[in-house]
């Protein structure tokens, strides 16, 4: 396999388009995490016309709810969660800066769509390996949305926090390609 | 009669919740080794080795394997000799479901299914109870995550279509769940009974251990089947693909009414967590 890309947020366009699908890719710096509920919460400041809890011009959201954090640990487990739930509101937050989404799973044509138009990518992290990733998070701190428990809004200082291009801005798909090439 | 105090399930419960959870059972293990060998794909095996030191960090640290540490799912069976003293059996397990969930950091993932509010404990617990011959109490703690329940289904076929129906049912809601639930999946199948009981056959079926044969062999080869065409899909590990989509099929089965073939397909994503104990 080919080395890792790094990168450190926030990412510029120039950034994303240089990513094709199957890249392995190590993040260090801050990402931020969001579920569900945060995500409609943020859907509708953008509505109301308000401004978000972050700047999120160049952004990566992880979509996780993780376990909580042991004394002396940052969090609990912290893998991704199924992304599919977040196609509802992804491409509103593209529209404002958003640049990478990492979870597990396929993204639907409305998504896809809005990574080519506002150039942003889609990440996989490997699902249910949630202690070794945890192993990558240095500090996590909410930032808002604290009531929602384990679905708060945290922004997590990761290093070489390990994920691969699944959608690329041109429009590429690792799920569909990777499964045409192994299928018998 | 032989007597059990309430606190020792309650006691039993919350070390299985916390066990269940970073614990990864050797069967499952295994079954990663195996699977090691035969993906194809880099990127699989890749993510093959790391399930295995994910489940090593899990059982060193003492955290979970996965974050969505589930619903909890009880399965008790009570001997009829036995006679439970000192309190509600269903509280006491509650109680152990709280317990385990609080002190072993564990997540709470159950919420009112339309405010989404979160009851904060993890309770209510999904209990099975049955009533066996003997003076033991056996409690299994499955907890099931999320992603791979969603992917789940039950369907009550025509009886004309008959196995083959059944197979193109399993297999078709496998490649439709993708990379979803967390692939490499197990596959627990249940036919026959009524609506209801297909899906605990098939829940069941999860709780075989990996590598065991099926005691009845019609279904035994029916789970080889399913489980080499299901290998054939190319969904791979996480789904990006490769050979091993599932790690094994289990089927479950039992007589169904003359007008009926029910079908479930319970899907378990690799974080194959269940502990029991015999009391
Ligand atoms: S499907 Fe299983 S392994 Fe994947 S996130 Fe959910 S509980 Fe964890």
């Amino acid at each position: 396999m080919s080395d890792a890309i790094k990168l450190t947020p926030p990412l510029s366009d120039a950034d994303v388009e240089s990513l094709r699908i199957g890249d392995r890719v190590l993040i260090t710096g801050a990402i931020y995490t969001g579920r569900d509920a945060a995500h409609k919460r943020l859907t509708d400041l953008i509505q109301a016309g308000k401004h978000l809890p972050f700047e999120i011009q160049g952004q990566i959201i992880y979509y996780v709810g993780p376990s909580p954090a042991k004394p002396g640990r940052a969090v609990g487990a912290a893998g991704p969660t199924t992304s599919y739930r977040m196609d509802a509101y992804a491409p509103e937050l593209m529209r404002f800066g958003l640049k990478g989404m990492i979870g597990k799973g396929a993204r639907n044509q409305d998504v896809k769509d809005a990574m080519a138009t506002f150039k942003a990518v889609y990440f996989a992290a490997i699902g249910g390996a949630g202690a070794l990733m945890a192993q990558t998070i240095k500090n996590a701190e909410i930032i808002a949305y604290e009531d929602l428990g384990p679905e708060a809004i945290r922004r997590l200082e990761v290093e070489e926090f390990p994920i691969i291009v699944v959608n690329d801005v041109r429009g590429n798909d690792l799920y569909e390609e990777g499964v045409k090439r192994y299928a018998l | 009669m032989r007597e059990i105090h309430i606190s020792q399930i309650t006691a039993a419960v919350r070390d299985l919740c916390i066990k269940s959870n970073t614990h990864l059972g050797e069967d499952v293990l295994q079954a990663f080794a195996q699977a090691i060998d035969q993906e194809v794909s880099p990127t699989g095996k890749d993510i093959l080795e790391k399930l295995v030191e994910n489940a090593r960090i899990a059982r060193v640290e003492g955290i979970p394997i996965c974050q969505d540490t589930g619903f909890a799912v009880v399965f008790v069976e009570v001997g009829q000799e036995v006679r439970l003293i000192g309190g509600d059996l269903k509280e006491a397990i509650n109680q152990g479901v709280r317990q385990g969930y609080e002190e072993g950091y564990l997540r709470k993932s159950v919420c009112h299914p339309f405010t989404r509010k979160n009851t904060g404990d993890n309770t209510p617990t999904v209990i099975h109870l049955d009533i066996v011959p003997g003076d033991r109490v056996q409690l299994i703690v499955a907890p099931k995550g999320g992603g791979s329940e969603n992917m789940s289904r039950v369907t009550m076929l025509t009886p004309a279509v008959g196995i083959q129906g059944v197979k193109d049912f399993v297999v078709q809601r496998v490649k439709e769940s993708g990379a979803n639930p967390c692939p490499p999946t197990i596959v627990g199948v249940g036919i026959g009974g009524t609506f209801e009981t297909t899906a605990l056959l098939a829940k069941k079926a999860l709780l075989r251990p990996l590598g065991s044969e099926n005691p009845d062999p019609e279904l035994a080869a029916l789970e080889q089947e399913l489980y080499e065409e299901i290998n054939t899909l190319g969904i791979g590990p996480q789904g990006l693909g490769g050979r091993i989509t599932s790690l094994a099929v289990h089927v479950n089965m039992m007589e169904s009414h003359i007008a009926s073939l029910p079908v479930a397909v319970n899907i378990q994503c690799h974080a194959a967590r269940h502990k029991e104990i015999v009391l």
